[in-house]
């Protein structure tokens, strides 16, 4: 039998269409329960970790620099998933016990605040040196600079490379499974595994990971609208 | 007594020395304007004293105070900044606020002025420099020549007691200088106290007191700016006029 026919069968047949139906809302009430939240809570813990490294390396503030660059140094260069598993066995042992969820969370902002620290140090970098000493000849200090010049011109151009990033949390939750957390994926997992119906199951959750991605893909979209350009003409 | 004076600055950068002694003095109401070719030290000494370099040494006196400029302060800076406003010759406005708030920015912010206050005084400078239709462009929106008066108008709303100008025309084409230089021209007849450091033979001549020429990181004649330009009295003074007037 052809590979076609094959798929054609599994999919078009009467129990499986019962099956994605029903399974639907049970997915996506996972998805909207712990799936989002997950990412968007990580995203926007991850966003002030970021700022403040690279603020910290923007501003060459000693020692504190140095702290920097490990900790981007460890991050970078060790996968997600062994993190998570580090901090799920790592943290018990040092007393620290809290749910998988918010272990998840705590993960996944230090991991993306390392990565998001460089597109934001970027992207202050990328802000003319001018700006800062037209702020400094006004009068004002190094912190009233940073608010009211740097970081927001800083943000406009790190916005869509931040929301990149959160578009690729939203996926990258899946491995908090690994841990225990029942996020989508894993409750597709358990549906498949109790109808023996794995194949359609999967198709189904990878849809749902595409509306939700293409939903925050127009929010950008509006984001970057809203935000402007401060006049300048595309 | 002299309201600025510097005493014997120098600055190196990696071991090119820009900057060999030179001194200079401001009185209230002077218009200096500072000239030579590329590569004289003018703008450095411009950035040197309103610390956006540090030098190397040398004496900075402001308003009765003295400051060793390779040791001053952090606090003492910022006093002075707070008494000083410097045009660049790329405008640097901010690129994220309307031309209101360019110049609102260093009352609110800085000297913690309300905001109401802050803008009825920004409309005043604005209107000044004839740019106060304009209040709510973005500088990305605007022409060079009236950035720059944005610029200027930015500057003089914190009622500074010096106004420093790094040539603030040489971005512009003839008829924004002119915009400019009228702007400036009408400061100095009000009485305000700048330092120019410029190309524009012609209003260094019409407008300023004294007048500065560098060469090398040294200042090679200085004077009145009748007698610098009908007398010069250095030969390199002579050939540096001789090209620049032809």
């Amino acid at each position: 039998m052809d590979v076609g026919l094959k798929i054609y069968t599994i999919m078009f047949d009467q129990n499986t269409w019962e099956l994605l139906v029903s399974s639907f809302p049970k997915i996506l009430e996972y998805g909207v329960k712990i799936t989002l939240p997950l990412a968007v809570i990580s995203f926007i813990l991850s966003t002030v970790v970021a700022v403040f490294v690279a603020m910290i390396q923007y501003g060459k503030v000693p020692v504190l620099r140095t702290i920097c660059r490990i900790y981007i140094w460890i991050i970078r260069g060790t996968p997600l998933l062994v993190q998570l598993m580090v901090a799920f066995y790592g943290l018990p042992l040092l007393g620290i016990h809290s749910n998988p969820f918010v272990m998840a969370v705590i993960v996944f902002s230090i991991n993306e605040g390392a990565y998001s620290a460089e597109t934001m140090r970027a992207a202050m970098e990328a802000v003319p040196a001018g700006q800062l000493e037209a702020g400094y000849c006004v009068g004002m200090n190094y912190m009233q600079i940073m608010w009211h010049i740097i970081l927001p011109q800083a943000f406009r151009t790190a916005f869509p490379p931040l929301f990149n990033s959160l578009i690729g949390m939203v996926k990258e939750t899946s491995l908090a499974s690994s841990i225990t957390v029942v996020e989508m994926f894993t409750r597709t997992k358990q549906i498949a595994g109790q109808s023996y119906n794995y194949f359609p199951l999967y198709l189904e959750v990878a849809a749902i990971y595409l509306i939700f991605c293409t939903v925050l893909t127009f929010i950008q979209k509006k984001g970057e609208a809203v935000l402007g350009n401060y006049g300048v003409r595309k | 007594m002299a309201l600025l004076e510097v005493k014997n600055i120098h600055k190196a950068f990696d071991g090119n020395q820009v900057l060999s002694g030179v001194d200079i003095k401001v009185n209230k109401g002077d218009v200096v304007s500072i000239l030579g070719p590329s590569g004289s030290g003018k703008t450095t000494l411009l950035r040197c004293i309103n610390f956006l370099e540090k030098a190397d040494d040398g004496q900075f006196i402001f308003e009765g105070k003295e400051y060793d400029l390779s040791r001053i302060k952090k606090a003492d800076i910022a006093d002075i900044r707070m008494k000083t406003g410097f045009v660049f010759q790329s405008y640097n406005l901010f690129a994220n606020k309307t031309v209101l708030q360019n110049v609102t920015l260093g009352l609110t912010s800085a000297r913690k002025m309300p905001k109401k206050e802050a803008e009825t005084k920004a409309l005043e400078v604005l209107l000044k420099v004839g740019m106060d239709s304009f209040r709510d462009y973005y500088p990305s929106q605007l022409s060079g020549g009236q950035q720059q008066r944005v610029a200027i108008a930015r500057a003089l709303a914190t009622d500074p007691s010096i106004l420093y100008f790094d040539e603030p025309t040489s971005a512009l084409d003839p008829q924004l200088t002119a915009e400019v230089l009228g702007v400036m021209r009408e400061l100095a007849k009000e009485g305000m106290t700048m330092i120019v450091v410029t190309h524009e033979m012609g209003f260094a001549k019409e407008v300023s007191s004294h007048v500065v020429f560098m060469a090398d990181g040294n200042v090679v004649e200085e004077g009145s700016a009748k007698e610098f330009f009908e007398n010069p009295k250095q030969l390199r003074t002579r050939e540096f006029l001789r090209i620049s007037q032809s």
